[in-house]
């Protein structure tokens, strides 16, 4: 017979080994993802990935425009909802005491903040691409765009929430007007973890698959239009990858890590970042 | 200084103050206007198909585009189904991963391990289906389906959903896929719950002769409760709404099957394949329609996240 | 100390109470305070001392649900009229916190800051202005060769008298100090001491302190509060030497002992 004592520890050591376990668990999955990633796109990346435009069935080719396309609604993306994202990200934190907004957009903004993306194209193609009547890489970065704004919301009101009150009365004691206070003292105080935000929505919006379906779908030309439909690393690693071709899924491959360390590598830079400049304030 | 100037200043300051105010304001009131829209354009988009089919459409398994004849039951089971299987397994890892990170990892391993967690997040959900159709799915046929079917599959009620062949794709291969995917977003929503617990309460216990385990089993979880809860509706929304990672796993096919092991077919996978494809007004309004669902389930899913989220915050407010 | 020195009120407080929603923190308070001399409040915390001085320039309006009733007379216009412009009024009346609060600029464009608010000064003026609050706050000679460096890379005692260089550059009559050197080592409390005995020649000060010596090193005149109540208003060194109330006598002489 176990005395009670013994047991304890037992039951002790059982659950502290499992949780060690889980912790190994979750580790497996991305180094396992992460290895499979290396030894399927490392032999598949060449110039002519990066050089070439998207082939046909059967021919090699690259993702040149994939990649353009990717980087150029990206980057529509985050300049559009990059300034709404502040802007009532500093409405939530500075003027949100009182009244009913505030807390409404809040919480709204934290349901849309992990809101179905499918969705978001949906509605996008709802709203836009049946009344211009086409696919369009405007579309894409609207799509996309929506999905920043939640992220910068957040971590904007975060941020300016983490100033500490004296800085804005220190700048209201000189008879500073209110918007003076927040431009230049308390968004200023905020940058580094604002900028953190917006990395952080850059890169889960340069992995984004579903909302980019029904909006700029995909070009197997190059294009600079945004007007036009629009190539993109998600959509074509998707049709590529489940193609019965073996010359597309190599280059599916290929996407997959150059966007899976592109994501990694910004999520690890946002991080650095604000642990940097977080601790001189 | 002379006082002319400052009057001027002090009109032109209150000017843009309220313009500024102004501006913020709006930009915080589109985020309303927009969940509107989107409520208000898939409702639109659905019209069509709520006419002709009404309440049915929830309950029936029909997904016929050449009859035109649309029933949501299946892709609504598949989303629930697989939702249910992730959370299954990601509930006790996630749990077993913040204890882990708040309670037993060295100082200098957890700030490393934290982020292996958050990057295990930051991976592009395609990538997860890619991993899960060309790895994963494999492996599963050979080495698990089997010994699933073989010992599982004979038992009285349990039987049923182990039972065909060995496949590799289908339900359980989607749900276990995004179980790995939603881990990372439930350990860290219970890892900073956890965190709040006030170092004092958690002293008392441990001075009381209370080991660590019990210490967080009777104390740390009861103490955050609604936290954990709401971490755990987080990771349900997310499994609710992904698209991608079920997308290559689960199989797409309109049937519905007692067995896990078969293929089947969720609400956000069904927009991912069909929505392109889809000709004649009722069938692109019968997909907007399961969109306007999946939008309607996650939103209150993610509502009570936050709610519970929020309560837990709002005691913490109170007590200190 | 400055009894030959003639006294002219420069604020004036009547029936003044504040309220924290239905919570009222000062009682008909009642006092006048005089130009160019250094006032100082104490008291236990919570007496309303530090809410007093934020009504003197109306930070408390940053935040819902608190409120000032009755008059405060600056040169006579009271300042708690709902007409007063808050920022012409806070660049009148200045204020250094508790904590450096330097602003994350450098060390010339956080003093700059304030003074540029409200006069268009041209390059060169703005570089004497600057160079004037730094010799002022006793500064000038450690920060002369890091002007363009960040304000947050000073010293804690440096970065209060970065503080109160802001804050006169503005060139307010009076100076709001909330317990300005609670949070700093010796030498750098000394060295502010030091410093507002000499900007009493151009500043009304008030001071909030709960160091009484502190208060009987650098005040003319010293108000002590309790709980709301202004108990005692007059001369330093009749109120620590010869307080007319017996609370008074046992907050100083508890302190003291």
């Amino acid at each position: 017979m176990l005395t009670l004592y013994t047991r304890r520890r037992l039951i002790n050591a059982l659950c502290l080994g499992i949780s060690a376990l889980a912790m190994l668990f979750g580790l497996i999955w991305l180094g396992w993802i992460l290895w499979t990633l290396l030894a399927n796109g490392l032999p598949q990346l060449s110039t002519a990935v990066l050089t070439q435009m998207t082939p046909p069935p059967n021919s090699t080719g690259g993702l040149l425009n994939a990649i353009a396309g990717s980087l150029m609604m990206t980057f529509l993306a985050a300049l559009i909802g990059t300034p709404i994202g502040i802007l009532a990200g500093t409405y939530l934190a500075e003027f949100g005491q009182r009244g009913w907004l505030a807390p409404t957009t809040r919480f709204i903004n934290d349901v849309l903040l992990s809101a179905p993306s499918i969705v978001i194209g949906l509605f996008i193609y709802e709203m836009y691409v049946i009344k211009i009547g086409h696919f369009s890489g405007w579309a894409g970065a609207l799509a996309l765009s929506i999905l920043v704004i939640p992220i910068v919301i957040r971590t904007t009101e975060n941020m300016l929430r983490l100033v500490p009150n004296t800085l804005r009365e220190a700048a209201a004691a000189l008879g500073a007007p209110q918007w003076k206070v927040i431009n230049l003292v308390t968004l200023r105080a905020a940058r580094a973890g604002i900028i953190t935000g917006v990395l952080l929505a850059v890169a889960r919006i340069s992995g984004e698959t579903a909302p980019l379906l029904f909006t700029s779908l995909n070009n197997q030309f190059w294009n600079s239009d945004m007007n036009e439909p629009m190539a993109n690393l998600p959509v074509v690693i998707f049709q590529f990858a489940m193609s019965p071709y073996h010359d597309w899924q190599s280059l599916a491959w290929a996407g997959a890590l150059l966007i899976t360390f592109s994501v990694l590598s910004l999520n690890i830079m946002a991080r650095v970042l604000f642990r940097q400049k977080s601790t001189t304030y | 200084m002379p006082t002319f100037l400052r009057e001027v200043h002090m009109k032109r300051h209150n000017l843009l103050d309220i313009l500024f105010r102004n501006v913020t304001c709006l930009s915080a009131f589109a985020v309303l206007v927009l969940l509107i829209a989107i409520i208000v354009s898939l409702i639109i988009g659905s019209l069509p198909s709520i006419k002709a089919f009404g309440f049915q459409f929830l309950t029936s398994a029909e997904w016929d585009p050449v009859m035109d004849e649309f029933g949501a039951l299946v892709p609504i089971v598949g989303t629930l189904v697989t939702s249910a299987i992730a959370l299954l397994i990601a509930i006790p890892v996630s749990f077993g991963i913040a204890l882990f990170l708040t309670e037993l990892s060295p100082r200098w391993l957890r700030r490393p391990l934290g982020i292996a967690i958050e990057l295990l997040a930051g991976i592009p959900s395609i990538i997860y289906g890619m991993w899960g159709l060309f790895v994963f799915a494999p492996l599963f046929a050979d080495y698990v389906q089997p010994w699933l079917i073989e010992k599982l599959g004979p038992l009285p009620i349990l039987g049923p959903l182990f039972q065909g062949i060995p496949m590799g794709i289908g339900v359980l291969t989607a749900g276990i896929i995004l179980a790995i995917m939603v881990i990372p977003f439930i350990a860290s929503v219970m890892r900073d719950v956890f965190e709040v617990v006030p170092t004092l309460l958690k002293e008392s216990a441990y001075g009381l002769g209370a080991t660590t385990w019990e210490v967080m089993w009777h104390v740390v979880l009861p103490y955050t409760k609604i936290g954990v809860a709401g971490g755990i509706m987080l990771g349900l929304g997310r499994a609710l709404g992904e698209t991608m990672a079920v997308t290559f796993v689960i199989g797409n096919a309109h049937q519905l099957s007692a067995s896990l092991l078969m293929p089947g077919n969720s609400i956000s996978s069904a927009l991912a394949n069909e929505f392109n494809e889809a000709v004649g007004k009722l069938y692109t309004s019968a997909l907007v329609e399961l969109g306007l669902i999946l939008f309607l389930i996650t939103f209150i899913v993610l509502s009570l996240a936050r709610y519970m989220l929020y309560m837990l915050t709002k005691r913490e407010g109170s007590t200190s | 100390m400055s009894v030959e020195k003639t006294v002219n009120p420069k604020l004036v407080v009547r029936d003044l109470n504040f309220y924290y929603g239905a919570e009222r923190a000062l009682k008909d308070i009642n006092l006048t305070i005089p130009e160019k001399m250094v006032t100082a409040f104490i008291g236990p915390s919570g007496c309303g001392k530090s809410t007093m001085l934020r009504t003197f320039n109306r930070m408390y309006q940053l935040y819902p649900k608190q409120k000032a009733t009755g008059e405060v007379l600056l040169d006579g216009e009271n300042i708690l009229d709902k007409k007063q412009d808050l920022n012409t009024l806070r660049a009148k009346i200045g204020m250094v916190f508790q904590k450096p609060t330097p602003f994350p600029m450098s060390i010339y464009d956080n003093i700059a800051f304030g003074a540029k608010l409200y006069e268009n000064l041209s390059r060169h003026d703005m570089d004497e202005r600057v160079e004037w609050a730094l010799r002022k706050a006793a500064l000038w000679t450690e920060a002369k060769d890091k002007l363009k460096q960040s304000g947050t890379g000073l010293s804690g005692g440096q970065q209060q008298r970065l503080c109160i260089a802001r804050a006169i550059a503005v060139k307010p009559q009076i100076l709001l100090l909330d317990e300005p050197t609670s949070a700093l080592d010796p030498i750098s409390t000394a060295h502010i001491e030091k410093l507002i005995d000499e900007l009493k020649e151009e500043f009304t000060i008030i001071i909030v302190t709960h160091n009484m010596q502190q208060a009987a090193r650098v005040s003319d005149y010293t108000a002590y509060m309790y709980l709301g109540d202004l108990i005692e208003f007059g001369d330093t060194r009749t109120v620590f030497t010869n307080p007319k109330r017996k609370e008074t006598e046992d907050y100083i002489t508890g302190r003291f002992g």
